[in-house]
């Protein structure tokens, strides 16, 4: 009986990602390069903000990815809690420096496309502080599984820290907007089509979008294959002193 | 009323340690158990006492019947004898703390703070808290240690009558009470082996 | 519970248990501050609220690895947790012990720290009602920290790196509140939000403490 739950036996993780990374890596490559070739050289440039505005494939898809690289392992730590299972909360603690990054790309994208367009760096708008609380929040999360020994007390606390911690992100995210209202624009991507970017710039986001997601996917495929790897070595060491 | 362990096996730092421990705790009896540093005695007592989970088997024992004394006394070095006693007294829903302060020779030392008795005194004031919890299953850890000759005696009799009330004890020590009516267990035979090679990439354990 | 609860107060009052502590670093931020920024009243008053709200935040952190770490030392947490009585309640007394040693001090001595920084005369009542409300939410979140960090040597600075993003949306609405208060601006927005986040911290959050401190005990 085959069911999703086999994925979560580290032998038959790394088994299955053996043959699945390389496609992602490659696809991953293949839809940035496109998508960032095309946003930047095929695009023509904005009337109001020039050429800058093509930071917007670099921006849009990396803040994306910070959120969801915080969804993945709020699910993973659930999972973990529920069933135990050990290559899931690896996997979460293989996205978190991930995900940390992604923010880091996000704010530094974002400081540079500010610079031009509200001629400050730094604002203390509702998404730029959101996003540094975020920031804070994959600081800890990374802090407390480097500082705990056993793996297994590090994988509950972390869950723990990771469900108790999106609560609380959430409601950070709307304590600032009310602390604050910003200089940021509205939603790049929404339904509203009032709102969304102007169709010649939508296309190539949108594969710039894609090859995030599946450098997402093939970057925690990889970790995730490398804490295996760290974990099972720490558990043969602890064998060979226990003799 | 008593516990009944079977097919237990418990792990330390993620590591199993001990594996297929069954044994059967009557009333009114004291199992002592034995085995070299490091096989895992505290740890089994600790997944008796509920702090930790058991990778597998079964515990069985009455809701409640439990109390649990670890290496460290946990008492408060600010607070009084008589304060540390009384707490623990509270907690546990009991009243009176006189007959755990005469067992252990503790009524001229009432009012001193916890933190000016010496390393037997504190053991015993350690071991005076089994008696006010008014619990009738004692897990013990090493009770006897830093305690003189004379302290040993009086634990022994605070056993034998604890037993005598239809108590009984599980303890880990390698001292001898003279407990002759107590029953041994060498956990060194539960000692958990190294898993098959080709079953170690499914699990981590 | 309500033993539990004497015992932690009254070791805090004896030597050594650090009542006070968090009052005078209290103290020396509220003085600190102008020497940092200036001696103009009007710019001291401007800022008090937030200064204030800083200040006894900070205080509070500093106390919170006393909550589990002291009788994670001596044992008697392994103890308590064979006791009958349920961790979730454990964690809610020791929060609760917090918040009486150190959270309503702040907000008792609040009063003559806002003189000292020339806090306008209408900022009093929602400062210290805002105080009121939220530091027991510090405290509860402060306790969910120190539960998780607990069985770790040099803790302390793992633990203000957890808990600082959590205080962020009880800063915000409290700092607000008071800022809002100083303003002469309706203050029921903010002190609803915070009255929210307090409630709920301390509905919720002892069951996550509660499951980390078991964590931490195995």
């Amino acid at each position: 009986m085959s069911s999703i739950w086999e994925y979560a036996n580290p032998k038959k993780f790394i088994q299955t990602t053996d043959k699945v990374l390389p496609w992602v890596s490659i696809l991953s490559a293949l839809a940035l390069v496109i998508g960032l070739i095309w946003g930047f050289f095929f695009t023509p440039d904005d009337y109001r903000q020039g050429s800058t505005v093509k930071i917007i494939y670099l921006h849009v898809p990396s803040a994306l990815m910070a959120i969801n690289a915080w969804l993945m392992m709020l699910v993973a730590s659930l999972i973990w809690i529920v069933r135990r299972h050990h290559v899931s909360a690896l996997a979460a603690r293989a996205a978190a420096p991930v995900g940390m990054i992604m923010t880091v790309i996000a704010l530094v994208t974002g400081a540079i496309w500010g610079q031009p367009m509200w001629g400050t760096w730094w604002a203390w708008d509702p998404r730029l502080t959101s996003f540094l609380i975020l920031f804070l929040f994959y600081l800890g999360y990374m802090a407390l599984w480097a500082a705990i020994e056993n793996d297994d007390t590090a994988a509950d606390l972390t869950s723990v820290l990771c469900l108790v911690g999106s609560v609380f992100a959430l409601l950070s995210r709307y304590a600032v907007n009310f602390w604050n209202q910003g200089l940021h624009q509205g939603a790049s991507l929404s339904l509203d089509k009032e709102e969304n970017v102007a169709d010649v710039f939508y296309h190539p986001l949108l594969i710039c979008i894609a090859g995030f997601v599946l450098l997402f996917i093939a970057l925690v495929l990889l970790r995730t294959r490398t804490e295996i790897r760290a974990r099972r070595m720490r558990a043969l060491l602890a064998r060979e002193r226990m003799g | 009323m008593g516990i009944e362990v079977s097919d237990l096996s418990v792990a330390r730092g993620g590591i199993k340690v001990l594996e297929g421990v069954s044994f059967k705790l009557a009333p009114d009896r004291v199992l002592i158990l034995r085995g070299p540093n490091g096989i895992g005695k505290t740890t089994l007592l600790r997944a008796i006492a509920g702090l930790q989970p058991p990778l597998g088997g079964t515990i069985s024992c009455a809701p409640d019947s439990l109390v649990y004394a670890a290496h460290a006394d946990g008492l408060k070095a600010t607070l009084s004898v008589v304060e540390n006693l009384t707490f623990w007294a509270q907690v546990f829903g009991t009243k009176d703390i006189s007959p755990a302060m005469a067992a252990f020779d503790l009524t001229t030392l009432a009012d001193r703070p916890a933190g000016a008795l010496s390393a037997g005194q504190k053991r015993r004031l350690g071991l005076a808290r089994l008696l006010v919890t008014g619990r009738p299953i004692w897990i013990l850890d090493e009770p006897t240690v830093s305690l003189d000759v004379d302290a040993v005696a009086m634990f022994a009799g605070a056993v034998r009558a604890h037993l005598a009330g239809g108590g009984s004890a599980l303890m880990a020590t390698h001292i001898d009470l003279g407990l002759t009516e107590a029953d041994t267990l060498d956990i060194a035979g539960f000692r958990a082996k190294a898993p098959a090679p080709d079953d170690f990439d499914g699990a981590f354990l | 519970m309500i033993a539990l609860l004497i015992r932690d107060l009254k070791l805090a009052m004896r030597a050594g248990g650090g009542f006070g502590l968090g009052l005078a670093f209290f103290l020396i931020v509220v003085t600190l501050v102008p020497f940092g920024v200036g001696p103009k009243s009007s710019l001291l008053a401007a800022i008090a609220p937030g200064i204030l709200w800083l200040g006894a935040l900070l205080a509070c952190l500093l106390s919170l690895d006393r909550i589990f770490a002291l009788d994670w030392e001596d044992g008697s947490l392994d103890l308590l947790a064979t006791a009958p009585l349920p961790m979730e309640a454990i964690v809610s007394v020791k929060a609760l012990a917090h918040w009486l040693t150190t959270g309503l001090p702040l907000v008792l001595a609040t009063p003559v720290f806002g003189l000292l920084l020339n806090l306008p005369l209408a900022g009093y009542t929602p400062l210290i009602l805002s105080l009121l409300i939220g530091t027991p939410a510090l405290s509860v979140i402060g306790t969910f920290g120190a539960a998780l960090t607990v069985g770790l040597k040099r803790g302390g600075l793992l633990l203000s790196l957890l808990v600082l993003p959590l205080y962020v949306p009880t800063l915000i609405f409290g700092a607000e509140m008071a800022r809002r208060g100083v303003a002469g601006l309706d203050i029921t927005t903010p002190m609803s939000m915070l009255a929210g986040i307090t409630c709920g911290t301390i509905a919720l959050l002892p069951f996550a403490s509660a499951a980390a401190l078991r964590v931490n005990l195995r």
